[in-house]
C-alpha cells in the first residue's frame, strides 16, 4: 500500500510556481492554500492579490480571485465582504503594496475591522520591480534605490506593520512570522489558520505579517536568505502574537 | 405619477437606489456632499445595502471594483479634485470589465480651483482620464429630471457594456431643485457568469487586466476597441432645439446649455434664428446627427463653462463644413443668459 505523506492542496492549481528559487512567497501560497483545504473554504474563498511579485497568484490558487491597483487590495477585499459577508475574503500584500502606496486603504480597512483576513508578506524589498527600498527595509541594508544603505535622516525607519496595526481599536487578530525553517513554517501556517477562522467566525479583521526571502533581490543564496530572517530580519521585527482578541470578541458575542 | 421636488445630488441618489445600486462609497467633496450624505442615509436604512464612507477617492473607486467583482450594482460619487484621484481604479475598471457608475459634480479647476459650478473635466471624462487605451461612457444631464433618467440609465448601461459610466453634471445641477418623476427601472440583467462569488464546487474565476503578453495584451485592446464601436454605434444621445429654422446653432452641455436656451428665448425675441444642440452623451459624442446639421447650417456657436474642450470635438465633429465660433467662462465664473445673448448677437451679425 501506498501512503502517502505530502500532497499538493486542493486549493492550488497544477502550475509551477514562476517565483524565483527561495523565494518565500510559494511558501506562502501553499500554506494559504493547505488552509483552505483544512477549513474546507475553498469554494467560498475570494482573493485579491496584489501588484508585486505575487501579482499572478490567480494563476496559483485555485479560488475566485480578482486584480487589484497597486496597493488597493485591501479596499477591494473589504467591500467584496461587505457585498458577500458570509465568504472568506482576504488580500495578499507585499510591504510596498501594503506599507507604502496602499497604508491608508489597509490601515482604514483595519481601522474599520472589517472581516477580513490580510496575509502580508515582509520582505524587506520591492521585489517585483526590481529591488528598490521599502519601506520595510532596514536601517543600512542596501537596495537599488538605498545604494549606501537605507539612511535613517534621508529615507526614514523600518515601518512596524504588525505594531502599528495591534493598537488600531478595529483589528482582532494581528500575528508576525517567518518562513525561514519547517518550525517556522508551521507557525506560520497556524497563524494563516487561526486569522481565516477568526474571520470565520465573524471576529473582525486579522493580519498575519510574515518575513519572507527574496534571494535575488538581497543577492543571498536561498540557505543565506533563511538565515538572514532569523538572524537580522527577526532583530527588526520580532515574531510574535501582537494581538489576539479572538477569544475575548467570542465572549462578548456569546454574551450579547 | 407623483412629482417631487428634490435638488440635483439627491435626485442622483433616489435614482441610484431606485435602480439597485447595493454597494456605494464616497468621501466628501464640495459640491457633492448632499449626494454622499443621501446616500449614508437611505443605503443603510434599506435591508443589506451597504454605504461606506471611504478614506480617499482612490479607496471609494477600488471599493465599488471590488464590489462589482463581487456582482453589486455600484456608484462612486466626488467632484474635481477627487475624480482626478479616480482615474487609475476608472482605468483598472474599463480593463476588468467591470460596471459601475461614477458621478462627477464638477467646479472649478484646476488645482483645488473653487467649489462653483464649472465644465472643465470635460477632457478628462471624454478622453479616458486614466492611463492605457480605453472610453468611459459620459452622460450629461441639464435638468433634475434627466438625472433621474440618465442616472438610471447610467446602471444598465454600465451592466450591458461591462463598462464603467460617468454621470457629468456640474455644482448648479447638484444644487438646485426641480420637480421630478422617477420612472420604474428596468429589472436588472447581469449574468452571474460575470460575478466573483466563490468557486464553490466548479471551476474558480479571476478577473483580471494584467496581460504580460503583447500580443494577448494587444488583443484585449482591440476587444475592448470593438466594445467602445458598439456604443458609438448604438448608443449616442442628444437633444436639438429650435434648429429647424436656425441659421446659427449653439452647441452646448448641462449647464450651459440650460443657459443657452435662456439665450435662444432673448435672441428670437429679437429675429434671431438661433437654435440648440445638446450632447447628451459626451462620449460617444453625437458626431454624425452634429455633422448632419452642417449640411444646412454654416453656423455653429460652441459654449462651454472652460477655456473650450467640447470644443475639440465639434471641430472633428465638422470637419471644416461650418464656421465655430466659441464663447467660455472657466473657472467656476457662470455667465447669465443675458450676457450670453450679448456675445451671440454681436457674433449673429458679424456672421450675417
Ligand atoms: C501605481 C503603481 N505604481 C507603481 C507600480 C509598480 N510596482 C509594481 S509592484 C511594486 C512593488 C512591489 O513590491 P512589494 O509590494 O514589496 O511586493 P514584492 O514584489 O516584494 O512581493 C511596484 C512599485 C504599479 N504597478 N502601480
Ligand atoms: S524577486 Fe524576490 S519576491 Fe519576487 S519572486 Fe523573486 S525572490 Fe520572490
Amino acid at each position: 500500500m501506498v501512503k502517502i505523506v505530502s500532497k499538493k492542496p486542493n486549493s492550488l492549481k497544477e502550475k509551477i510556481f514562476h517565483y524565483c528559487p527561495g523565494c518565500g512567497h510559494s511558501i506562502v501560497h501553499r500554506l494559504v492554500a493547505e488552509v483552505f483545504d483544512e477549513l474546507d473554504i475553498r469554494g467560498i474563498a475570494i482573493g485579491v492579490p496584489p501588484a508585486g511579485c505575487a501579482v499572478l497568484a490567480y494563476n496559483y490558487f485555485d479560488i475566485d480571485m480578482v486584480e487589484a491597483p497597486h496597493g488597493r487590495a485591501t479596499a477591494m477585499a473589504a467591500a467584496i465582504k461587505r457585498v458577500l459577508p458570509d465568504r472568506m475574503v482576504f488580500s495578499y500584500q507585499g510591504d510596498g503594496d501594503l506599507a507604502a502606496i496602499g497604508i491608508a486603504e489597509s490601515l482604514h480597512a483595519a481601522n474599520r475591522g472589517d472581516n477580513i483576513t490580510v496575509i502580508f508578506i515582509n520582505n524587506a524589498v520591492y521585489g517585483m520591480t526590481g529591488g528598490q527600498m521599502a519601506p520595510t527595509t532596514l536601517l543600512n541594508q542596501r537596495t537599488t534605490t538605498s545604494p549606501a544603505g537605507r539612511h535613517k535622516t534621508l529615507d526614514g525607519y523600518p515601518l512596524k506593520v504588525s505594531e502599528i496595526f495591534s493598537q488600531l481599536q478595529g483589528t482582532t487578530y494581528i500575528e508576525r512570522c517567518a518562513v525561514s525553517s519547517p518550525a517556522t513554517v508551521n507557525k506560520t501556517k497556524k497563524a494563516i489558520k487561526k486569522a481565516f477562522q477568526c474571520q470565520k467566525d465573524g471576529l473582525g479583521f486579522s493580519l498575519v505579517e510574515i518575513l519572507s526571502a527574496c534571494p535575488t533581490n538581497w543577492k543571498m543564496n536561498s540557505i543565506d536568505s533563511v538565515q538572514w530572517i532569523d538572524d537580522v530580519l527577526c532583530k527588526e521585527y520580532p515574531p510574535g502574537v501582537f494581538k489576539d482578541e479572538t477569544a475575548a470578541r467570542k465572549l462578548a458575542e456569546a454574551s450579547s | 405619477m407623483n412629482k417631487t421636488l428634490m435638488s440635483g445630488n439627491h435626485v442622483i441618489g433616489e435614482a441610484s437606489i431606485r435602480a439597485g445600486c447595493h454597494f456605494y462609497a464616497g468621501y466628501p467633496i464640495t459640491p457633492q456632499n448632499e449626494l454622499t450624505e443621501y446616500m449614508s442615509e437611505h443605503m443603510r436604512s434599506n435591508e443589506g445595502r451597504v454605504f461606506i464612507q471611504a478614506e480617499s477617492e482612490i479607496s471609494a473607486i477600488n471599493m465599488i471594483a471590488g464590489a462589482a467583482a463581487a456582482g453589486a450594482r455600484v456608484m462612486t460619487s466626488s467632484s474635481s479634485p477627487g475624480m482626478s484621484l479616480k482615474q487609475e481604479g476608472i482605468s483598472s475598471m474599463a480593463a476588468c470589465e467591470l460596471p459601475g457608475v461614477i458621478v462627477n459634480i464638477m467646479r472649478g479647476g484646476p488645482g483645488l480651483g473653487n467649489i462653483r459650478p464649472a465644465q472643465g473635466d470635460y477632457f478628462q471624462a471624454t478622453r479616458g482620464g486614466g492611463h492605457g487605451d480605453y472610453r468611459t461612457i459620459v452622460l450629461a444631464p441639464a435638468t433634475c429630471q434627466e438625472l433621474a433618467d440618465l442616472t438610471m440609465d447610467a446602471f444598465d448601461f454600465a451592466d450591458k457594456y461591462r463598462t464603467p459610466v460617468m454621470i457629468l453634471a456640474d455644482g448648479m445641477m447638484g444644487q438646485m431643485m426641480e420637480p421630478v418623476i422617477f420612472k420604474k427601472p428596468t429589472p436588472r440583467q447581469y449574468p452571474e457568469k460575470f460575478m466573483l462569488r466563490g468557486a464553490g464546487t466548479g471551476k474558480s474565476k479571476f478577473i483580471r487586466a494584467l496581460l504580460l503578453d503583447p500580443i494577448d495584451a494587444e488583443e484585449h485592446n482591440w476587444k475592448l476597441a470593438r466594445k467602445y464601436e458598439v456604443i458609438t454605434k448604438n448608443e449616442t444621445l442628444c437633444e436639438e432645439y429650435n434648429v429647424e429654422d436656425a441659421d446659427m446653432v449653439i452647441v452646448a452641455y448641462g449647464t450651459s446649455a440650460r443657459i443657452a436656451k435662456g439665450a435662444i428665448k432673448r435672441l428670437r425675441d429679437n429675429g434671431m434664428k438661433v437654435g440648440l444642440f445638446r450632447p447628451i452623451t459626451l462620449w460617444p459624442f453625437p458626431e454624425q446627427k452634429l455633422r448632419a446639421l452642417s449640411a444646412k447650417i454654416k453656423n455653429f456657436f460652441v459654449f462651454e463653462l472652460s477655456t473650450g474642450q467640447m470644443l475639440d470635438d465639434v471641430r472633428l465633429a465638422l470637419q471644416g463644413y461650418a464656421h465655430i465660433d466659441f464663447h467660455g467662462r472657466p473657472g467656476g465664473a457662470v455667465p447669465t443668459p443675458a450676457e450670453l445673448t450679448n456675445v451671440i448677437a454681436r457674433v449673429y451679425n458679424k456672421n450675417d
